[in-house]
């Protein structure tokens, strides 16, 4: 089976504090810590099972700069076979529209049976993989915590409300977006992020996929960010100050008062 | 202004809460509008439902059909293109439906997609300006989404407050017929339950719960002694039962239990809308997290600044000596 694989470089949520810079125009970016979405490296390990079981390859794609090549680096180390960047000064800006069409275009020039993401992104927008499924008409389903293969369908679980599994068949060619706790991705270690050092990877841009670049980028997006802020949100915790001795008296005077404690 | 269709999801004849939400959005993109509701599915649920929802809604859409009797998006997804008008504006729950739903249709209505909102600021012109947030809540932004071609929004549950006292009187129109061609590549199969565990969290007064602050497996140890003395129950987030560290039956949220205990002690846990999601009955919630920036201090009671390895500990044995 050929899978592709969509990932995205981010910021690392659990390393990095997020703030808005000054003028409200963008996060902090200096001293930023990246890494794959959460969600993607879930969706890598997936597929890289998939493969190992009925055979095939496994190719990563990622829509980004040139840093994002860092993360394709990555996930080959896990045990993806191929890379592909799609990186071009127009991409810039886009909306999730706009990334989606850009995948689609690269699709088109490939073969693959498969096409994993991951449920979302950094932007918590969890839209790109259905808006690829539904320009490319193949069918799709989200939140997959569950694949087998049987032929040329595969048997998938949707998480659904209260973690019940919605199971569906599904035909291939398809779409599935990732979710979280369908495997344990292996580690990377030093050694295996050596090992493709040195492999090329591959680069295209708005030329070479044949895409017009009016139509996406910051020109093409339908959606737009005007600005990031932090909102004030009722009076919110009152916070407890103090010594640690202090704070663990007060902390159980409440817990008693609000029967937390008998 | 285009017309605006709210798509009712429903489990066992009954709609769920978004149906009112929806409704209150859609009165902020226009305040005149006449809203449609679209109730699809089989049997007589589908009509208790449509007569339902008639009374928040200007007019209802019913679709009863065999063919509808499990709502799976590609299906609804066929349904939708086939009857909606080209600039329609459909407002669709961002919940583990919606999610399935909503990108692919605004790919196939040739319409901007807006993604998770939190609030709507109205529209100017063809540009639609809504609220969302990125990086799991710890920041927002103002979005602007040109509708010009039409939308498909998906609104976040619980974010827009239902506005009860206004009544429609809308009439149901049964438009079964129109329903077109539904074949599709994908088939529904059955819902598989979510396993019951060893430990019920829903039945406990107090909760100990532990998130990704909780750095290794070994470290769960320091909230179980804490519940321990405390005579409460270890929950957890999302991360935690992804690492296997606890079983899913302890998993607080939207995919996993929803509690309503008297007292939540949030630690490490950063506040995400989903794990928040199953926290109901307004408890009194306590947060330990040593960024104070975390989303959590926004929604907890009582916040402490600290790193729980070291105060929850100091708190257990604290409590062990009182
Ligand atoms: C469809 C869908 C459904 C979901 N359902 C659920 C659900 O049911 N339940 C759920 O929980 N999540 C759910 N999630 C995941 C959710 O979006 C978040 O990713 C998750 O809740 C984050 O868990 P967390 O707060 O433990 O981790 P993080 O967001 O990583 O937060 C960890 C926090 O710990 C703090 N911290 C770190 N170290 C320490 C320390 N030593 N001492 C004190 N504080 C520390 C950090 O400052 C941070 O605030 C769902 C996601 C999707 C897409
Ligand atoms: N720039 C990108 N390049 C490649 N894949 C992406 C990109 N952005 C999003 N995706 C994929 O789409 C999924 C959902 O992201 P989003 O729709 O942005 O929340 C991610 O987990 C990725 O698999």
């Amino acid at each position: 089976m050929e899978i592709l694989v969509c990932v995205k470089r981010v910021p690392d949520t659990a390393e990095n504090e997020i703030e808005v810079n000054r003028d409200g125009s963008d996060i902090e970016r200096d001293d930023l810590v990246y890494s794959v979405n959460e969600w993607d490296n879930y969706a890598v390990e997936e597929a890289i099972l998939i493969r190992d079981k009925v055979g095939g390859s496994v190719t990563v794609i990622t829509v980004g700069d040139d840093e994002s090549e860092e993360v394709l680096r990555r996930e080959m180390a896990m045990g993806a076979d191929n890379g592909l960047l799609l990186c071009d000064d127009a991409f810039e800006g886009s909306d999730g529209k706009g990334v989606a069409s850009l995948l689609k275009a690269a699709v088109d020039k490939g073969k693959y049976d498969l096409i994993l993401t991951g449920a979302q992104a950094d932007g918590g927008a969890a839209q790109v993989g259905g808006m690829l499924a539904a320009m490319l008409d193949y069918p799709y389903a989200s939140l997959v915590n569950k694949i087998e293969v049987d032929g040329d369908t595969l048997k998938v679980g949707r998480e659904i409300e209260g973690g019940n599994q919605e199971m569906n068949a599904i035909q291939l060619p398809c779409v599935l977006s990732i979710q979280t706790g369908i495997n344990e991705p292996r580690y990377v270690g030093i050694r295996g992020i050596r090992k493709v050092a040195s492999v090329e990877i591959p680069q295209q841009g708005a030329a070479d996929l044949g895409v017009d670049a009016a139509s996406v980028g910051a020109d093409g997006a339908r959606v737009k960010r005007l600005d990031y802020f932090v909102p004030e949100m009722g009076e919110g915790a009152e916070m407890l100050e103090g010594s640690t001795e202090e704070i663990v008296a007060k902390l159980i005077e409440l817990l008693k008062a609000k029967g937390g404690l008998k | 202004m285009a017309d605006i269709y709210a798509y009712i999801t429903h489990t066992a004849g009954v709609a769920d809460d978004s149906a009112l939400e929806l409704v209150a959005a859609a009165k902020k993109i226009d305040a005149n509008a006449a809203v449609t509701a679209i109730v699809i599915g089989s049997g007589a649920d589908v009509d208790k439902v449509a007569d339902a929802v008639a009374a928040s809604y200007a007019k209802v859409l019913k679709f009863n059909l065999d063919a509808l009797a499990y709502p799976n998006a590609e299906v609804v997804r066929k349904l939708l293109v086939n009857v909606l008008s080209a600039d329609a504006i459909v407002l669709v729950s961002n919940d583990t439906f919606g999610m399935d739903l909503g990108p692919g249709l605004s790919i196939k209505l040739d319409s901007t997609f807006v993604a998770d909102v939190v609030g709507i600021e109205g529209v100017d012109g063809t540009a639609l300006k809504v609220i969302r947030q990125e990086y799991s809540g710890m920041v927002s932004t103002h979005v602007t989404a040109d509708i010009t071609n039409g939308a498909v929004i998906n609104l976040r549950p619980g974010a827009f407050a239902p506005d009860e006292s206004q009544s429609a009187g809308g009439s149901v129109e049964d438009r079964s017929g129109d329903a077109g061609d539904l074949t599709v590549k994908r088939t529904f199969l059955e819902v598989v339950e979510a396993e019951v565990g060893d430990v019920d969290i829903t039945k406990s007064d107090v909760l100990v719960s532990v998130g990704r602050g909780i750095e290794d497996e070994e470290n769960i140890e320091v909230a179980q002694e804490l519940a321990d003395a405390m005579g409460a129950v270890v929950s957890c987030s999302r991360p935690i039962v992804d690492a296997k560290w606890l079983e899913k039956s302890r998993q607080v949220g939207t995919s996993g239990q929803t509690v309503k205990p008297k007292v939540y002690l949030a630690c490490g846990i950063s506040g995400s809308f989903q794990h928040m999601g199953g926290i109901k009955g307004a408890p009194f919630i306590v947060a330990i997290n040593k960024n104070v920036k975390a989303p959590i201090f926004q929604v907890a009671d009582v916040g402490i600044e600290a790193d729980i390895l070291d105060f929850l500990p100091e708190l257990t044995d604290a409590i062990k000596e009182s």
